[in-house]
């Protein structure tokens, strides 16, 4: 079992989300993460979908997707060729008096304070999953009150891009959808 | 151009535009408003008794025809109607459009009357779906329905219309070019895989030619016919794919799988190359998956790339269009054979020994009564391969499968992969509008029968005169057949007492068709040339026949092919086989 990483785009179009949920779960294809939002492209949405491959190959669940008529494109993306983060907003029990100690953890992960008050702060950060979880682990002892955390998102490495080379696509006439043109 | 109109006409003018020439439906008050302009149309519209009728009806007639079928339906239990049809048809990948009307577009999603998500619920066996609620997106949406449905791995499609949209005015467009930038169907198969293939081909002692329905929905018969006579290898053809090859020529094997000729379950099973082509190794075909065929190394040509290695692994993938993947194949194996093959007398031998060994047959019953598998066989034999036979699902169907003589591809109609009881009349009324010159006959079961045979009112109405020969073993005979093997002869709830009630006979007059019955062997020829010679009127006989008849060989479900028994508890005498 290995995870893997896919960055899905997606026309944005009604019922999109539910098309690919329904086919991982019809399919008993495990989702560790799926993070939907836009792209450069108003007409194009971005899934990256976090997958937990068993006993289906990587490869079979990548060409149900494509079989999806409104999935334009699909990639892995390597932790080695991409750059990956989730979000992460988690609310802790910290008053003055720990103030000092809790700065400390933040610097370390590059997180903020987005909002305090007398007995609790919510911190903000930022990164891959391991850096999200170990942050976690440090916070731990102030006591986590609450937590929330996106799913994580992905972009290749370099300067190339994804919809580039896929939306040069070409129109059908509809001379050649016709009816007539099925018959034997 | 564009013309101004309703958004129900512009519907009408958009299934015009796509070459529609008949539907199948029942309207209701979501798409009531489309009803007004289908008075006008050109289109015959058929209406049937049961939204299940109109779906599998549909599905007979693009069986038949190669074309897209088409059923319509109102919102809510209208559109529920269709969800078996549906299912059915992606399950054999059989080109579908259903229209339904929705509930006006501000009651969506308020539990309005007769609303249904259709489209969230017909999600997982669609091809693609679509909820329009603006009228100006109705031609669009048509036209890429019928696109979808019918290239590629052809399947359902179902567009769903808020009523509004209905109503409401819109310029009718039809768009002359589509955009699908997540839909491109690969036709042509690749150079290299054509190659590596013909090179298994040539290498290969004992090759097997598995194929199924795709070989069928691709047009690809004269291809596979050259293919097969250049190989020379035993040919066998799955439930969905009989009638691609003829039962007569001498390579063939007949079908495998569950209720397989021991000759086609065999050759699969000792091959040592699969060549398979539009088949998707189902476990019906393969039984025990990690036991199936493990000698032999796999081509598997089809169009649609997620079939390949979903089951079993591919040695050599072939996406592609079978009629181009065949025709490229041909001229390679052509080159590879001038550079030397691999001696197939042996195979040949052995399989063709073992194929006349286990002949399919059965056992007459012991008590005089009428055998069901003799009546099947007659009215191939008084019918011909030219006619199309459409089944139900149950021993029947199997019975069908092996003792009607097929010659011809689309000749052969049943539900292979949803395995639906009730689709065999309504599927037979939409063969038979589809090629109306041909003799129609389904061949159904008891309890099948009356799933759906109300149908049957349709067909005396609208001039459809199909035939219905009723296997009728007063039981749920495949089921009864399972529970005599597997459950002790406890034979519960499968006791259908239809020798009793329904009288047959008389429901057929009731529905305005010509009712038969038959119970002794010695009148079967003359009843079904009667039923032959009733060209003006649906035809229904009762077939009376024995009730412990049994399916056979068997390879019971979840166990190896290797297991497979010619009757109960008799294996092939495989040690006086040299295999
Ligand atoms: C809609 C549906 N319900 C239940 C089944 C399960 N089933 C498969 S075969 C069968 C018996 C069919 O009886 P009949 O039509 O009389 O055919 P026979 O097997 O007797 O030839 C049943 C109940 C099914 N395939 N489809
Ligand atoms: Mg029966």
């Amino acid at each position: 079992m290995s995870t893997h990483t896919l960055s899905v785009l997606v026309e944005n179009s009604p019922g999109v989300l539910a098309r690919v949920a329904g086919l991982f779960s019809r399919r008993a294809y495990n989702i560790d993460s799926l993070a939907v939002g836009p792209t450069e492209n108003p007409d194009i949405s971005r899934m990256t979908i976090v997958i937990n491959v068993e006993s289906h190959s990587l490869e079979q669940v990548i060409r149900q997707l494509d079989k999806l008529v409104n999935v334009i494109h699909i990639a892995e993306l390597k932790l080695s060729d991409s750059v990956q983060a989730e979000l992460l907003l988690v609310k802790i029990s910290a008053t003055s008096k720990n103030r000092f100690d809790v700065d400390a953890v933040l610097d370390t992960y590059g997180a903020a304070i987005v909002d305090e008050d007398a007995d609790s702060m919510t911190i903000e950060a930022t990164g891959d999953a391991a850096k999200i979880s170990d942050l976690l682990n440090a916070l731990e002892r102030f006591g986590i009150r609450e937590l929330a955390q996106s799913g994580l998102v992905a972009i290749e490495r370099g300067s190339g891009s994804l919809a580039d080379r896929t939306l040069s696509t070409q129109s059908i006439p509809t001379a050649d959808s016709g009816q007539a043109d099925y018959q034997n | 151009m564009s013309r101004k109109m309703s958004g129900a006409s512009s519907l009408v003018q958009s299934l015009e535009s796509a070459g529609v020439d008949v539907m199948f439906g029942i309207p209701g008050g979501a798409i009531l408003p489309a009803y007004d302009p289908i008075f006008d149309s050109s289109i015959r519209h058929i209406l049937v008794r049961h939204e299940q009728g109109a779906g599998h009806a549909a599905t007979g007639y693009a069986q038949v025809t190669g074309r897209v079928g088409v059923c319509i339906a109102t919102s809510g239990p209208g559109a529920t109607n269709l969800v078996t049809p549906l299912a059915d048809a992606a399950m054999d990948s059989v080109p579908l459009v259903a229209i339904t009307g929705q509930v006006p577009s501000a009651a969506i999603g308020t539990d309005a009357f007769q609303e249904a998500d259709i489209r969230g619920i017909t999600m997982p066996f669609t091809k693609h779906n679509y909820l329009i609620t603006d009228p100006n997106d109705i031609p669009r949406a048509i036209a890429e329905a019928f696109y979808i449905a019918g290239t590629g791995r052809p399947g359902p499609v179902l567009v769903d219309i808020a009523k509004d949209a209905l109503q409401k005015e819109t310029d009718f467009v039809w768009p002359s070019q589509l955009s699908l930038p997540g839909y491109h169907p690969q036709l042509e198969p690749e150079n290299q895989a054509i190659k590596d293939a013909a090179a298994l081909i040539a290498q290969s002692s004992k090759p097997v030619l598995y194929v199924g329905g795709g070989v069928i929905k691709a047009n690809a018969s004269k291809e596979l016919m050259q293919l097969a006579e250049l190989v020379g290898a035993p040919v066998v053809t799955t439930l969905m794919a009989l009638g691609s090859f003829p039962d007569s020529h001498p390579q063939h094997f007949g079908m495998p799988g569950m209720h397989g000729t021991v000759g086609a379950v065999t050759a699969l099973q000792k091959a040592d190359l699969l060549i398979t082509l539009g088949a998707r190794f189902d476990d019906r075909v393969t039984g025990k998956l990690s036991t199936f065929a493990v000698n032999a190394k796999v081509i598997h040509a089809d169009i649609d790339p997620a079939e390949i290695g979903k089951n079993r692994f591919a040695d050599v993938p072939v996406v592609g269009d079978l009629k181009h993947t065949i025709s490229a194949l041909i001229p390679a194996i052509k080159a590879e054979f001038a550079k030397g093959r691999a001696d197939l007398a042996p195979w040949l031998a052995s399989m063709n020994k073992l194929r006349a060994t286990y002949p399919l047959g059965y056992d007459a019953p012991k008590d005089g009564s009428l055998s069901p598998q003799y009546v099947i066989e007659r009215i191939s034999a008084l019918t011909g391969p030219e006619a199309i036979y459409v089944a139900g699902v149950g021993q029947h169907q199997m019975w069908a499968a092996q003792f009607v003589k097929y010659e011809n591809p689309r000749t052969w109609l049943n539900s292979g992969g949803l395995g639906t009881m009730g689709y065999a009349v309504p599927a037979a009324m939409g063969a038979k509008v589809g090629a109306p010159d041909a003799t129609v006959w389904a061949i159904d079961g008891d309890g099948c029968f009356q799933m759906t045979n109300q149908e049957l009112v349709t067909c005396a109405l609208n001039n459809i005169p199909i035939k219905v020969a009723i296997i009728n073993n007063e039981s749920l005979g495949m089921v009864r057949q399972w529970q005599t093997l597997f459950y002790e002869g406890r034979y519960s709830n499968t006791n259908l007492e239809s020798k009793r009630v329904p009288d047959f006979v008389k429901l057929a007059d009731a529905m305005g068709c010509v009712g038969l019955t038959c119970d002794r062997p010695e009148d079967v020829d003359a009843i079904i040339k009667k039923a032959n010679a009733i060209n003006d009127q649906p035809v229904v006989v009762d077939f009376r026949v024995f009730r412990d008849a049994m399916v056979w060989p068997m390879v019971a479900a979840g166990t190896s092919n290797d297991d497979i028994k010619i009757a109960r508890e008799m294996a092939p005498d495989w040690d006086s086989q040299e295999l």
